[in-house]
């Protein structure tokens, strides 16, 4: 049985199709990135698979759980940090933690144990009786993660979970997203962070404009989609680079050479620099990165 | 299902209710709003006693109720507590309840004023289980209002000031059923306020316009109304909200 099933499922609002027949599965135990412009319709299948909102066609399965004829059954074996949701402002830490717990039958006892190791194991467990309104964004973060875990969920779905966060924050989420894969729980990231994407994921969805444009592994993407390499080089002063051909990009003080014939461009890039009297600083061959492919599949439109 | 009730019970009592200003705001404006009329007309305290009861209770029990869900929206922890397994329906009637225990106790306040003014209880059972259905009527009716999915408080606001100022007017509060001309009279029995009303003045003065059971029967049957209407409508409109 997959984590999650999805077939040609649909959302339309007022008219405009915000998700529109996305089909794909998720592996038990596996970290799924979800990637895709502003407004691709991430938010809408991390609803629809959430059981906030309803599709307007299609099926979707969570752990089995028909997500819309069984709708509170798959929600018991989920857990969910949604993009733009807070915990109670008015409530303490621990009473957040338990509401959540009670919303779930967890028994009280096994709640407040649950409550604990996970405050302590995300470090704010020493203000579990301070009211929420007074955390910062990185500690609201994390107590919203521990209200998604205390119910020991099957499958936790993290709608941006580390954006706009303190570096030791966003650290310590991502370290505990490892550890669940260990655990064998099934992660569904969704983030616009490429590097932390690159880093936890085992497959990449990327959607763009409702439609599902390709499924596979980081690697995978890199060699299936990625093609050209790139080529950096850095001189000791400006340059008309124009001059080289290619069409370099100016990335800060170094210029970026896309070619699937490195070795050309390398030499050209030698001649070049001997023929203007210009030393080279650096010089260095790329794979092209998941965010490269990004760009390419959704046309740079992330805005 | 009864501890996830309880858990949205308690939640709304500690983020809504259970905080000075909504306790006071819950007993002063039906005070100064029933004063505002009565001062100078030289009424005896047994009549007015049964009005401000009404007019507290009412208010008492739909002052938090129609906001929650825009407040909840707007503040975005709705959505968190709807990916949890738990049923809208579960959720709006625990809205109700927690509005019905706030109206229920806050009632409690006139009542004691009246007796500390001499007004004795004549039916104090009847007077009882009139509160306790009113109180849930009024907060599913609260509810009710808070149907339209935006996240905007004001709205919510507007539209439940819009409906309960004319309620309280035409309700037998400001002038006895008795007093009123036929028309008054027909558009005084539509409103659910009314009928507390009557079994407050029965309760407490000894008389009713109505016989007791009607009133009974109007104000389980608005509960009933309310609470369907108000279930179904937040089903409907839930998902509209994200």
């Amino acid at each position: 049985m997959e984590a999650i099933e999805v077939k040609v499922m649909s959302k339309s609002f007022n008219g405009i199709k915000a998700v529109d027949c996305v089909s794909f599965n998720v592996h038990r135990g596996e970290i799924f990135g979800f990637l895709g412009p502003n407004g691709a319709g991430k938010t809408t299948t991390v609803r629809i698979l959430t059981g906030v909102i309803k599709p307007d066609a299609g099926e979707a399965r969570v752990m089995g759980c028909d997500i819309v004829k069984d709708t509170q059954k798959a929600k018991e074996v989920l857990g969910v940090v949604p993009e733009t949701a807070n915990a109670y402002p008015d409530l303490k830490a621990w009473q957040n933690m338990m509401l959540i717990a009670s919303l779930y039958g967890i028994p009280r006892r096994e709640a407040e144990l649950r409550a604990a190791t996970l405050l302590k194991e995300f470090g704010i467990y020493e203000r579990r009786s301070s009211k929420v309104k007074g955390f910062s964004k990185g500690m609201k973060q994390r107590l919203m993660l521990c209200m998604a875990m205390i119910s020991d969920p099957e499958v936790l779905f993290l709608d941006e979970p580390t954006s706009g966060l303190d570096i030791q924050s966003a650290r310590l989420i991502r370290q505990k997203i490892k550890e669940l894969k260990e655990e064998r729980k099934t992660v569904f990231l969704t983030s616009h962070n490429m590097q932390e994407v690159n880093v936890l994921c085992d497959r990449v969805g990327i959607i763009n404009k409702g439609k599902m444009v390709i499924i596979d592994s980081p690697e995978n993407l890199r060699t299936r989609i990625g093609g050209s390499l790139a080529v950096e080089v850095k001189f000791d002063k400006a340059v008309d680079m124009s001059m080289l051909g290619f069409n370099p990009e100016r990335v800060g003080d170094n210029y970026k050479i896309y070619t699937t014939e490195p070795h050309e461009v390398i030499c050209s890039i030698v001649g070049f620099a001997t023929l203007n009297g210009l030393k080279i600083m650096g010089l260095n061959v790329q794979s092209p990165s998941l965010e490269d492919i990004f760009v390419k599949l959704t046309g740079g439109s992330n805005d | 299902m009864i501890r996830k009730l309880w858990a949205v019970i308690w939640k709304d009592i500690q983020m809504y209710y259970f905080k000075g200003p909504v306790i006071i705001f819950g007993v002063l404006f039906p005070l100064f709003l029933f004063l505002a009329f009565y001062i100078g007309r030289n009424l005896p305290a047994a009549f007015l006693i049964p009005g401000l009861l009404a007019m507290t209770i009412f208010f008492t029990s739909t002052s938090v109720s129609p906001v929650i869900m825009p407040w909840e929206t707007q503040m975005r922890t709705l959505e968190r507590l709807i990916s949890c397994p738990i049923e809208v329906r579960t959720l709006i009637f625990g809205d109700i309840l927690a509005s019905f225990i706030f109206g229920a106790c806050i009632s409690a306040v006139p009542v004691t004023v009246g007796i500390a003014l001499g007004v004795g209880v004549k039916s104090p059972v009847i007077l009882a289980a009139a509160i306790f259905i009113s109180a849930f009527c009024f907060s599913s009716l609260g509810l009710l209002f808070s149907a339209p999915p935006t996240s905007l408080v004001s709205n919510i606001m507007m539209l439940s000031a819009f409906v309960k100022f004319p309620v309280v007017f035409i309700s037998g509060i400001f002038i006895p059923m008795e007093q009123m001309p036929g028309w008054g009279v027909a558009v005084a029995s539509l409103s659910p306020l009314t009928y507390f009303t009557d079994l407050a003045r029965y309760s407490i003065q000894g008389y009713a316009y109505y016989p007791i059971y009607l009133d009974f029967v109007v104000l389980l049957f608005y509960s009933a109304l309310f609470l369907i209407l108000a279930v179904k409508l937040h089903e409907r409109t839930s998902a509209m909200r994200f």
